[in-house]
């Protein structure tokens, strides 16, 4: 979604999306809300990002969408932080967390490098 | 599922093998390129002299998964019997334009998208019905690809067995420490699908992780 400001210079918008807001919100409604934003060109950051499974789901409702005018999303998240107890592990319980995230339209946002730590990409207008 | 038919599933499963009836499922994951099909072929030529499917430099060359059933491979004097599971490879973004600079027409370009879009979900589908998975990165990209974190994600969420296999070492550019580190919890296996290097080492990590 492009804005422009008071001189006219294009402006691109970004949707940061609490923790909580997420976890209010069935599978379902973030993958709609996830693909609904990139299609009308918003970049999306969510403060934790979709479980693996959503992650997989996402990735499928996307491909279902794919046409010559929607090439997709871009997505980046760090590797799931394993963060559960020995007697979660013992007994195969709990779940890897997940972490930041950044969506957004191929088109739009470019990531140039990724590692363990750092994130660094690009944001353009559409 | 339920504990209980969960406890059931890998019962069942345990006897199968136990009695050399009931082959193990390997999926064969990654992104478009990295040398999945051509591992598929490797393997069953391995052990059976066949072949499994169609390789190109030309990514989303696998749009249906492909099955090979009951593929034997012997490590030292024990066996294990696979079912091999070529998959379309898996990513977030298709674009019918990036295969027009391969000389694809434009209308076989959009045929290849739509078609490798199809892929993708039956790949992802078919996750549910696994016994574990070969994820196979290009060992000459960078190894923090969001299908390759997907894909771990997704394994350990299911408690799922996996290998990741860096493929394509005998490039000069490759770098299967980068790998390494990026997955350190994870069992990586260094190979050549193409030159066959290294195959009696994947061999027997699939024996031991898939057993
Ligand atoms: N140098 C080198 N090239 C390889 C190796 N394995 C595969 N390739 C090449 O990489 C390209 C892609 O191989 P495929 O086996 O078709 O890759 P894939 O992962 O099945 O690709 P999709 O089906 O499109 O997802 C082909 O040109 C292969 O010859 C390897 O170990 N070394
Ligand atoms: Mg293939």
């Amino acid at each position: 979604m492009t804005y422009t400001n008071i001189s006219g210079e294009k402006m691109v918008r970004v949707d940061m999306i609490s923790e909580d807001l997420l976890a209010s919100m069935t599978s379902a409604e973030k993958i709609r809300m996830i693909l609904d934003g990139v299609m009308e060109g918003k970049i999306l950051v969510l403060e934790r990002g979709l479980m693996p499974e959503e992650e997989a789901k996402l990735i499928e409702a996307t491909m279902v969408e794919i046409s010559p005018e929607f090439v997709g999303i871009e997505m980046e998240s760090y590797p799931a932080k394993e963060r559960r107890s020995l007697m979660d592990r013992l007994f195969g319980r709990g779940k890897s967390q997940a972490r930041l995230t950044v969506i957004g339209s191929p088109n739009q946002l470019k990531t140039i490098k990724k590692d363990r730590g750092l994130i660094t990409a690009l944001i353009s207008e559409v | 599922m339920g504990m209980w038919s969960s406890l059931r599933g890998r019962f069942s499963l345990w006897v199968g093998k136990i009695f050399g009836r009931r082959s193990v499922k390997i999926g064969i994951y990654g992104p478009p390129n990295v040398g999945k099909t051509t591992l598929a072929n490797r393997i069953i030529k391995d052990w059976s002299g066949e072949d499994m499917g169609a390789v190109s430099d030309i990514p989303h060359e696998t749009r249906r998964v492909k099955r090979r059933r009951d593929v034997k491979i012997n490590v030292d004097r024990s066996s294990i019997k696979l079912d091999i599971v070529d998959t379309p490879g898996l990513a977030t973004k298709i674009d019918f334009r990036d295969f027009l600079s391969y000389g694809l027409e434009e209308e076989e370009a959009k045929k290849r998208a739509k078609e490798a879009a199809e892929g993708v979900i039956e790949s992802i589908r078919w996750l549910d019905d696994l016994d574990g998975v070969l994820l196979v990165m290009d060992a000459t990209e960078d190894p923090y690809t969001q299908v390759n974190i997907t894909v771990i994600g997704n394994m350990e969420a299911r408690r799922l067995p996996m290998l990741i296999v860096s493929n394509k070492i005998d490039l000069p550019t490759a770098s299967p420490v980068k790998i390494i580190e990026a997955f350190p919890q994870h069992t990586v296996v260094p190979i050549s699908a193409l030159k066959g290097n290294n195959m009696d080492k994947l061999y027997d990590d699939i024996y031991e992780h898939f057993r």
